[in-house]
């Protein structure tokens, strides 16, 4: 079993760097060349959705993305926002998209998650085990050599 | 690969070319441009991303913003876009149903009513 732990202060700019060792560490582990673009995605929602938590809650601690190739290639994403921050996260319907009366963070969080969901076979939005925070968990088969 | 933007005018349309990845942290430039071609008078806005690698959901937010501005100003908004990997995207989160996509500048530029390819 081989982990990869990457953590970042919540800043836009190093959203890219997760984003780019999630990707190099699926392609070693064995996930599908085809699936990487999926993968970069989903790295890419989950760290910009943490990071944009902890600056709505002002929040200095580190973002925590932690990638593992045990079985298959899992990718956490962990936070340190209130639970609450994740009550409520839905697809949004095609007519409400364009809305005047949705924010644009609003909207940007419900294509996020949409995107997430659309992209992520196996994914869960769960509470971390200790303190506050919540933990988007993505896993993707790998093909082994 | 760093955002990049261009802007030419095509028939009456301004067309503003975007390379790169468009992201959290380079979607705030794209929004400042496309802010400045409306304040500047643009009213058939055609966003090409012929050139992009990757698009976020901030990308896409950037994007719905700039659509409303124009419908607000009467305007007219649109994207080129013929890669599938970001069709799969405006499909995904039900975009295709908000923007007029065109799979080239002039199908774009020569839509009269705006309904794009995918109506």
């Amino acid at each position: 079993m081989a982990t990869v732990r990457l953590s970042f202060s919540p800043a836009p700019v190093h959203v890219r760097t997760a984003r780019l060792v999630g990707v190099a560490v699926a392609r070693r582990a064995g996930v599908a060349e085809e699936l990487l673009d999926e993968v970069r995605l989903a790295i890419g929602e989950a760290c910009t959705r943490a990071v944009a938590l902890h600056n709505q809650y002002g929040l200095a601690e580190l973002v925590t993305v932690e990638m593992s190739d045990s079985d298959a290639y899992t990718v956490r994403v962990v936070d340190h926002a209130p639970i609450e921050a994740s009550i409520g996260l839905a697809k949004l319907p095609p007519d409400e998209l364009a809305a005047e009366t949705l924010t644009d963070e609003d909207l940007t969080t419900g294509v996020g998650f949409a995107l997430l969901a659309g992209f992520v076979d196996d994914l869960q939005v769960r509470p971390v085990e200790d303190g506050a925070g919540t933990e988007v968990r993505m896993v993707w088969p790998v093909q082994r050599r | 690969m760093e955002l990049s933007l261009a802007t030419r005018t095509v028939d009456e349309h301004t067309v503003l070319e975007v390379g790169g990845e468009v992201d959290v942290y380079t979607a705030p430039r794209l929004r400042e441009r496309l802010v400045e071609l409306v304040d500047s008078g643009a009213r058939n806005v055609v966003v090409d991303l012929g050139g992009v690698e990757f698009l976020d959901s901030t990308g896409l937010g950037v994007l719905v913003g700039a659509m409303k501005r124009l419908r607000v100003a009467n305007g007219k908004f649109g994207l080129v876009c013929s890669k599938e990997a970001l069709l799969k995207i405006f499909r995904i989160t039900a975009l295709d149903q908000v923007f007029p996509i065109y799979p080239t500048i002039e199908a774009a530029t020569q839509d009269s009513d705006g309904s794009g390819s995918n109506s």
